[in-house]
């Protein structure tokens, strides 16, 4: 019994250690995150517009949602650009990683083209791209022109200004590439091998052999892209302002219009805590279903 | 012979076809910078020509400072390299502190403080956004620095994440012998885990910089006075003045994009290896 209570001096000496190593985190998280996730589930129920301190209203701001078509319409563009955005950048990431990987020669060369634009400041590919999306002056259709397309209004059409926010989003694709390929040059070459003693064909091999092996790496790409769609901002404000006729008013961009140009923190804290819950959802539904598609290599 | 021939041509054929799409696809890639530049060195005529232009002639190169001080640029510049300066400090000093707490030292507890750490991740900025102005309004801090910079002093997950794989793959005979020869934890922090780590540390303060330097949404909620924007903040002021040309906006632009490629250039290996590195070891 004794000898069970014991803790040696090692022990408690790397216990008050490792709480010191850790206590700026500890701090950081109960300050800026802990304490600012309560307080706005708490606003979130509250009437509050900074000037007067927040009032109770229950879930009114919950229930104003539903009534609310510009919340409405933030929700469906933000669904909108998700679900169009996602499968389209996994599908080229994955397509260009898989070109990268066959032994091409001047592959760092190639790397390094498809990664530059990401170093691209966010406010400053949002200026660039409104140009080249320029429906009269712009370089898409400009060059569709050469070929005797007139091209859409792109970002100035309601109809075309989603879709070519996801057409500059694929311009970013690169560090995604980046990380598949490395993912790729990790799958051991005995795999390939052996399927071609099999006879396996090359497509064989990529849907049997790469996709699994690769999978974790598309788990956690997927991830990250989903809860960045559902963040989408920084465009939408500097290129169209959510504009025309709100088919980019996005849903952060409406939570941000909520809290700092109407003051409305109450209802911006509800939609905050909603996107909050719906990110969680999708990051379990997506872990959830990943122990269908997810190989991992029979060690986890 | 035949046989071999055939294999042969049919390899050519394939690699000509990958290399066509690439360098297709690369193209596509280049051609928006090269349309920024091109845009940045029109005339106010130029800009208008139709077809369009790819080499403008004249070459319009008092565009550049024109629009370099229309808008502050250097005031800008020293700005957003001041922020980008302590995010950098203060994010390799706790991350890496937060680190090796969370791997070099056994203590019952690290486990729940690493997963933690890691389901901040998941956190979108927004929901703490507005308690967090409100803290900081409260403070004073509003319309300094303090709010872009203060965070950075108490860890962030990911690169708390990314340190804390790094070190799990130095020996622990390297500690041990330490302990023996009677080092505070500190110090083996200080003086044998931190010069070891050097590349980790090379990748956190990298993409720490290119965090901050194209930061937007922190910037735009803090920053209200026009002489303390930084290059993003003022660029979007740029974009919405009235009667700014596109060469204007474009030559801006290439300014703001310029310093980063440079840098990347440099330190091509650092940028590479941080991005398999935060990828892979999930």
């Amino acid at each position: 019994m004794k000898s069970q209570l014991y803790i040696s001096k090692v022990t408690k000496r790397n216990i008050r250690n490792g709480l010191l190593f850790v206590s700026p985190f500890l701090i950081g998280f109960t300050c800026f995150i802990a304490y600012p996730i309560l307080a706005s589930l708490y606003y979130s129920f509250c009437d509050f517009n900074i000037f007067q301190e927040p009032r109770w209203i229950g879930i009114e701001n919950y229930r104003n949602m539903l009534k609310d078509d510009l919340f409405i319409t933030s929700a469906y563009n933000t669904i909108y650009y998700t679900l169009l955005y996602i499968p389209f950048s996994l599908f080229f990431g994955i397509g260009m990683a898989l070109l990268l990987n066959t032994k091409v020669k001047g592959l760092s060369i190639y790397r390094t083209i498809y990664y530059l634009p990401t170093l691209v400041p966010t406010v400053a590919a949002s200026i660039l791209w409104l140009q080249i999306l320029d429906p009269t002056y712009g370089l898409i259709n400009n060059i569709l022109r050469i070929f005797g397309i007139y091209g859409p209004g792109w970002i100035a059409d309601p109809k075309w200004a989603k879709p070519s926010l996801v057409i500059m989003g694929f311009w970013g694709i690169g560090g995604a590439v980046i990380i598949y390929l490395a993912g790729l040059q990790d799958v051991p070459q005995q795999l390939y091998e052996a399927a071609e003693l099999d006879g396996a064909s090359s497509w064989q091999k990529v849907i049997y052999i790469t996709i699994p092996m690769i999978s974790p790496i598309i788990l956690f790409n997927l991830i990250i892209g989903i809860i960045g769609a559902l963040q989408y901002f920084t465009q939408a404000y500097v290129m169209t302002s959510g504009g025309p006729a709100n088919s980019t008013l996005f849903y952060s961009l409406y939570l941000f219009r909520n809290a700092f140009q109407f003051f409305r923190m109450g209802y911006a804290s509800a939609m905050a805590w909603l996107l909050f819950i719906t990110t969680l959802i999708c990051t379990l539904v997506v872990l959830k279903s990943s122990a269908r598609w997810v190989y991992y290599g029979g060690t986890k | 012979m035949q046989i071999i021939g055939d294999n042969k041509k049919k390899i050519f054929f394939k690699s000509l076809f990958i290399h066509l799409v690439l360098i297709l696809v690369g193209i596509t890639f280049m051609l928006p910078f090269f349309w920024m530049i091109s845009t940045s060195l029109k005339s106010n005529e130029q800009l208008f020509v139709m077809p369009p232009k790819w080499i403008p002639t004249p070459l319009v190169w008092s565009n550049y400072p024109k629009a370099l001080t229309f808008i502050p640029f250097f005031t800008y510049l020293r700005n957003t390299l001041q922020i980008c300066f302590f995010c950098i400090i203060g994010t390799v000093l706790s991350c890496s502190i937060v680190a090796y707490g969370l791997s070099r030292i056994q203590w019952p507890g690290r486990e729940v403080v690493f997963l933690l750490a890691l389901s901040t991740l998941m956190l979108p900025y927004q929901v703490t956004m507005i308690p967090l102005f409100l803290i900081f309004k409260t403070l004073g801090w509003v319309g300094t620095y303090k709010p872009l910079i203060i965070p950075a002093f108490f860890g962030n997950g990911f690169y708390i994440f990314l340190l804390r794989q790094f070190f799990m793959t130095i020996p622990q005979e390297l500690s041990d012998a330490a302990y023996i020869d009677g080092c505070s934890e500190f110090r083996i922090y200080w003086q044998i885990i931190l010069p070891l780590s050097k590349p980790a540390l090379a990748t956190v303060a990298l993409f720490t910089f290119l965090g901050a330097w194209g930061d937007f949404l922190g910037p735009l909620i803090y920053i209200n006075e026009q002489n303390k924007f930084t290059l993003s903040l003022g660029l979007q002021l740029f974009r919405f003045a009235h009667d700014v040309e596109w060469s204007y906006l474009m030559a801006a632009s290439t300014v703001a994009t310029v310093p980063i490629i440079i840098l990347f250039f440099f330190t091509q290996r650092t940028f590479i290896q941080g991005i398999t590195l935060t990828g892979l070891k999930g």
